[in-house]
């Protein structure tokens, strides 16, 4: 048995460590539900994040590890963006575990 | 920062499909990056099809990861070799592989593109020089 989360209505499977288990199936919604289950309330900041991640999924069909992230984020968004301690301030659990969580993709490769 | 940097070669010699291997090399060098070591790839035999432009895996139900290979930049990886007599021996040029383009972050250095194609003597040396081979 798969667990599930509920998305507007719809039952989304996600695999045990909570990542959907099918990309397509992400809708913006799918980000606040995870968010609130970690006690997170998303604000522009972290959807400048979560885009981000899932443009960077479009182009190069892998999510980042936290210092790729990290150094893409300063280059496209700003420095003062593009450091750890600010990813971190948004996201508690690790900007890349984390948001790549909220934004429907796999667990980002070279995360332990 | 470790104290002590290796020199280390990953080499790809099999088609991108069918086996694992191509994936599963890409991954460890995605992976190993986060060591801070002198990272270079070569792409040799068979290997050489990884970087090649336009793969379209519909048809063998695959996931396509060679928009991939372009993040190689962005994990430290500071070379990109591609052995020519494999290129020649499949009818194959530059101009039918990807470009990765690699930038400093701290000092905005760019490098337009780190794919260079050489000779089998520069393959030779290559390999003699590095302190760590893998072979895919």
């Amino acid at each position: 048995m798969s667990d599930t989360i509920d998305v507007d209505g719809k039952q989304l499977a996600v695999d045990e460590e909570g990542y959907l288990s099918n990309l397509n199936d992400w809708v913006p919604g799918v980000a606040n539900v995870m968010a609130a289950q970690d006690n997170l309330e998303l604000t522009d900041e972290h959807w400048d994040i979560i885009n981000f991640l899932r443009e960077y999924y479009e182009e190069y069909q892998i999510a980042p590890a936290v210092r790729v992230l990290t150094k893409a984020v300063g280059k496209k968004l700003g420095k003062e963006k593009g450091n750890s301690k600010y990813l971190y301030s948004l996201f508690p659990y690790g900007p890349a575990k984390q948001a790549c969580r909220f934004a429907g993709l796999p667990k980002p490769t070279g995360c332990v | 920062m470790s104290e002590v940097v290796k020199k280390f070669l990953y080499l790809n010699r099999k088609a991108p499909y069918g086996t694992i291997y191509a994936w599963e090399a890409l991954e460890v060098v995605l992976i190993g990056a986060a060591f801070d070591q002198d990272v270079s790839v070569m792409f040799i035999d068979d290997g050489v099809y990884q970087l090649t432009k336009g793969q379209d895996t519909k048809g063998i139900g695959m996931k396509n990861f060679s928009p991939t290979y372009r993040t190689l930049g962005d994990y430290e990886v500071k070379k990109i070799y591609v052995d020519q007599a494999s290129l020649e021996a499949r009818g194959l040029t530059q101009d039918d592989l990807v470009e990765v383009a690699w930038e400093d972050f701290e000092t905005e250095e760019e490098i337009e593109n780190i794919v260079e194609v050489i000779d089998s003597a520069r393959v030779s040396a290559l390999m003699d020089e590095s302190d760590v081979i893998f072979s895919f």
